[in-house]
């Protein structure tokens, strides 16, 4: 769990530090989209949009499948780990509470028990 | 003729599961043993809920609590950690309190990309199955919680702290 989450950490340090990379990643959170459709959006050249989706696809942050003549991009599968680590950590602290709370119902049900009983006497 | 026996009380500890469960919705689940008058009563009764909702392994201080369980009403939570330069401030209204089954809240703190949390308690032969439903305004809200690795209920700034309990919790 902790090891995957640093394994190829610098590929996506690098991978981020660029902000047309970062605006690439955000868009691919809303849909999927073609090289054309990005290079479109970020005004630029297809060889330069081509050249970014490789840094992203390389770190593992997108993937790309070419059906016909078109090439399409989506968030790659590093990007749904980090979505299972980060609900992971979520669940921890959820679990955390609940432990706890665990323990307020038992001392609730106690004294519910025990002030019954002192009713009945 | 029913060999199992899952009705008997066990007293293993009970599962907390999260899923997110559409592009805008996470769904936390868990069953306590006790029926939900109680588990309400530990929920809505500020004294007891202070008791459990900072869990004492995440090293945060609650400073101060303020909540009015009225429709309409509002809470206020306030943190501190070692690790945090501020405390930090979580608040919003309740817009559903119906006691022992369910309670609807806004989470403000975060402007408009916060979500709306519903609990509902579930009473089953004497257990209550809890199920909190954090519905985010839009995909891109639930994502930018995700990225931004804050867990809803504690700020980025403790996102370190996050790492270390999972990681002392893989070693456990």
């Amino acid at each position: 769990m902790v090891q995957y989450a640093w394994a190829g950490f610098d590929d996506s340090f690098a991978a981020l530090s660029d902000a047309t990379r970062r605006g690439v990643l955000e868009q691919l959170g809303r849909a999927d989209a073609s090289i054309t459709d990005l290079a479109e959006k970020f005004h630029m050249t297809l060889t330069g949009m081509k050249k970014h989706v490789g840094v992203l696809e390389q770190a593992g942050l997108v993937t790309t499948e070419k059906v016909g003549r078109v090439r399409t991009c989506k968030l790659g599968r590093r990007r749904l780990e980090e979505e299972m680590a980060w609900i992971e950590r979520y669940r921890q602290l959820w679990d955390a509470r609940f432990d706890e709370l665990d323990k307020v119902v038992e001392e609730l049900k106690q004294k519910e028990k025990a002030d019954g009983r002192k009713k009945r006497d | 003729m029913d060999a199992r026996k899952e009705i008997e009380p066990t007293p293993m500890k009970n599962r907390t599961t999260v899923e997110r469960k559409s592009e805008r919705e996470l769904v936390t689940t868990r069953t306590f043993n006790g029926p939900a008058r109680i588990v309400f009563q530990a929920w809505t009764t500020p004294e007891l809920f202070q008791r459990w909702w900072v869990p004492k392994s995440f090293g945060l201080t609650l400073l101060s609590y303020e909540a009015d369980f009225r429709v309409g009403g509002r809470y206020r939570l306030v943190f501190s950690h070692p690790a945090a330069p501020e405390p930090v401030a979580f608040f919003g209204t309740y817009l559903e309190v119906t006691p022992h089954s369910r309670l609807v809240w806004t989470n403000e703190e975060g402007g408009e990309s916060g979500q709306v949390t519903t609990v509902t308690f579930e009473e089953r032969g004497g257990q209550t199955l809890l199920v909190v439903r954090d519905l985010y305004p839009s995909k891109e809200a639930l994502d930018e919680a995700i990225a931004s690795g804050a867990t809803g209920a504690l700020p980025e700034q403790f996102e370190q702290l996050d790492e270390i309990l999972v990681s002392l919790g893989a070693s456990a």
